[in-house]
């Protein structure tokens, strides 16, 4: 039993893992508190839905489909909502209070679309069998978010070292302006930075609707909380940190959850949230910027 | 001489109001708008088309039922201004309503303080009739319907249950307590509790615990989101036709199926009603109401009608539209509607759990538990 217990964890984990990597990103690089973050999750799982749904699209050609779309919703919303305020460079707070009043009018908007009802995405898209090894029960859809969780770590570990593109990120994370100077073109690198988010956000959504069979307009607010534990104790920015402290944090509730209580499964994962921060106040692996990436 | 004439007017013109009027006037308080206002529209139906049936016949030598119906939107202060307004200013001589538990807990001291009685159709937590001496239901509480459930199971051969339930929702630990009490008073051994929160998605870590137990049943109390939930992560853990799920209240939706689809296949749940319900009072309800609103009624309409009759036939027992008699008639009641035979207990709750269906999920769809 603990050999499934430890597998759940590390499952549930890694679904805060893969809505965390295109949170910490924007946040790293950006510099804004971005919480219109979460309803590119949702609109990301809502496309799938639709593509799955109405036109009868399998799950390989709806994922990056949704990915794509959130991609460009997020390059969108950013340019509407924040080029103004990052012109004038306005206080934190405010990029804090316009997306956070925006994103409650998204999630309203679309509940009104579609409705407040749980949806699934069709159970043909992906087989329902579960794969057993040694008495440990894996289903495909989890699979699929394991692996897709370390395929985008990797890749983005590689595009910010190994490519120029990577170097200009990095350098606009650490000192925008100085980046500027240096010939860089800031806008444009924001733009990419939120596609890239965006597309990760949407990618995230439909994988984990998938396997938690449940979509609806709040789901990528009911993943936000999870979302900033994840990032803050990760380090802001850090990829790395981002993966593995999603994955603690799955596996501490889960462990929590089957051998303590139930009932404390989050009063314990949020506890030890506070002890982490206040021994390690830069996240778990230190001074957390994006040009270590 | 002056003084007396004065003072008659009044009780003239009054009398006068009363007899030209010839109506009962009854209040309703019902949630007609907002997210929950699919409740109280379907209890609406039901009293209207019960009335369709009083009111030819009439009451009270032949006077007429004129219900007033208020919108509580789902909220306590509303709800509260509606009961002042039905009391005070229409002069009701009963109440019926309101739709949630939590809009009685509300309203019931204020109609009881004034001594109206009143009468919840779709209220199901405990305490609601321990409001006061005025206070009545037609609606089985949720103490009475999961015995009759869990009777069901052992019938099938359950000994052991494991119980679950939303931790962060009233209505999910309200009746989470109720299960666990029925369980323990009808001999089933409880190996495991595990709780969740309404709105999470994962539940594999109490499931696997449970599975390491092998209960015979999983009792579920929650809303149907998280059930259906639980009943899609089961069915990927392994668990399969040897466990018997077992549903609250919340588990009576067709959304279960719509939601979980097959993974809820096997689950059953009691109802105090179901459409499919072989009785001929119960079918004659479901064509009437067919051609009157051009769809089918649910529980909760099936409810209300019977409580109309039942209110209505408590006025006429009464010999006037006088709240205090109408109280004293409502207790002894003794009606056969669509629910089934039905009295009230000395606490005013149902009497009788004879009406209670046990339903189980089958391709997706409730029908009657073999």
């Amino acid at each position: 039993m603990l050999s499934q217990q430890l597998v759940n964890g590390v499952l549930l984990g890694a679904t805060y893992a893969l809505f965390a990597l295109g949170f910490t990103l924007m946040f790293g690089v950006l510099r804004v508190i971005n919480l219109t973050y979460g309803f590119y999750f949702s609109a990301g799982a809502f496309i799938a839905l639709f593509a799955t749904r109405q036109w009868g699209f399998s799950i390989w050609l709806a994922l990056p489909l949704a990915a794509i779309g959130s991609g460009l919703i997020a390059v969108l919303l950013d340019w509407l909502l924040l080029t103004r305020l990052r012109a004038k460079g306005a206080p934190e707070l405010a990029s804090l209070m316009v997306t956070l009043g925006a994103v409650l009018a998204l999630y309203s908007a679309m509940t009104l679309l579609f409705g407040p009802d749980i949806r699934r995405l069709p159970p043909d898209v992906i087989g329902a069998d579960a794969l057993v090894f040694a008495g440990i029960r894996v289903t495909q859809a989890q699979f699929l978010v394991v692996g897709t969780t370390a395929v985008l770590v990797l890749a983005l570990v590689a595009l910010m070292r190994g490519t120029r593109l990577g170097v200009g990120i990095r350098a606009m994370a650490e000192r925008p302006d100085a980046a500027e100077l240096m010939g860089i073109d800031t806008a444009r690198l924001a733009a990419l930075v939120s596609f890239l988010s965006g597309f990760l956000a949407g990618a995230g959504g439909v994988l984990i609707g998938l396997n938690f069979n449940a979509i609806q307009p709040y789901m990528g607010e009911q993943m936000m909380l999870r979302g900033f534990v994840v990032i803050i104790v990760g380090g802001l920015g850090d990829l790395r940190g981002a993966l593995i402290a999603g994955l603690l944090l799955g596996v501490i509730e889960v462990l929590t959850a089957g051998y303590l209580d139930s009932g404390l499964k989050e009063a314990v994962a949020f506890a030890i949230l506070v002890a982490v921060l206040w021994t390690r106040p830069s996240g778990l692996f230190g001074q957390a910027v994006l040009r270590r990436a | 001489m002056r003084f007396s004439r004065v003072v008659a007017i009044p009780f003239v013109l009054a009398s006068l109001a009363t007899a030209a009027r010839a109506e009962v006037p009854v209040g309703a308080i019902e949630i007609l708008s907002g997210p929950n206002a699919a409740y109280g529209t379907s209890i609406k139906a039901g009293l209207d088309l019960a009335l369709d049936t009083i009111n030819k016949k009439g009451i009270l030598d032949g006077q007429k039922i004129a219900l007033t119906v208020e919108d509580s939107a789902g909220n306590k202060d509303q709800a509260i201004n509606a009961a002042r307004k039905l009391v005070g200013r229409d002069k009701v001589v009963a109440v019926i309503g309101p739709t949630l538990s939590n809009e009685m807990f509300a309203v019931g001291p204020v109609t009881n303080e004034r001594r109206i009685p009143t009468v919840g159709t779709s209220t199901t937590a405990n305490g609601i009739t321990a409001i006061g001496d005025y206070i009545f239901r037609t609606s089985l509480p949720e103490s009475d319907v999961i015995p009759v459930t869990l009777k069901k199971a052992q019938a099938r051969g359950v000994k052991t249950i494991a119980l679950m339930y939303a931790n962060d929702d009233a209505f999910s630990k309200s009746g989470f307590d109720v299960m666990k009490a029925a369980a323990e008073k009808s001999g089933l051994k409880i190996v495991a509790i595990e709780s969740f929160g309404s709105k999470d998605t994962d539940f594999s870590a109490q499931l696997t615990k449970i599975k390491g137990l092998k209960p015979d049943a999983i009792g579920i109390s929650a809303l149907v989101e998280p059930v259906s939930g639980v009943l899609l992560q089961a069915r990927q853990l392994g668990f399969g036709k040897e466990t018997q799920f077992i549903g609250g209240n919340g588990s009576n939706s067709p959304k279960l199926g719509e939601i979980a689809g097959a993974a809820a296949d096997g689950l059953i749940v009691g109802s105090p009603w179901f459409i499919a319900k072989p009785d001929p009072i119960s079918e004659k309800f479901v064509s009437d109401f067919q051609a009157k609103n051009g769809k089918s009624p649910d529980q909760f309409a099936a409810q209300a009608f019977d409580a109309m009759f039942i209110v209505a036939a408590a006025i006429d027992r009464a010999g006037a539209a006088d709240s205090e008699k109408v109280r004293d008639a409502l207790l002894k009641t003794n009606y056969s509607g669509v629910m089934g035979p039905f009295t009230f207990t000395s606490g005013r709750d149902p009497a009788s759990t004879e009406g209670v269906v046990v339903l189980e999920m089958q391709g997706g769809k409730f029908g009657i538990a073999k």
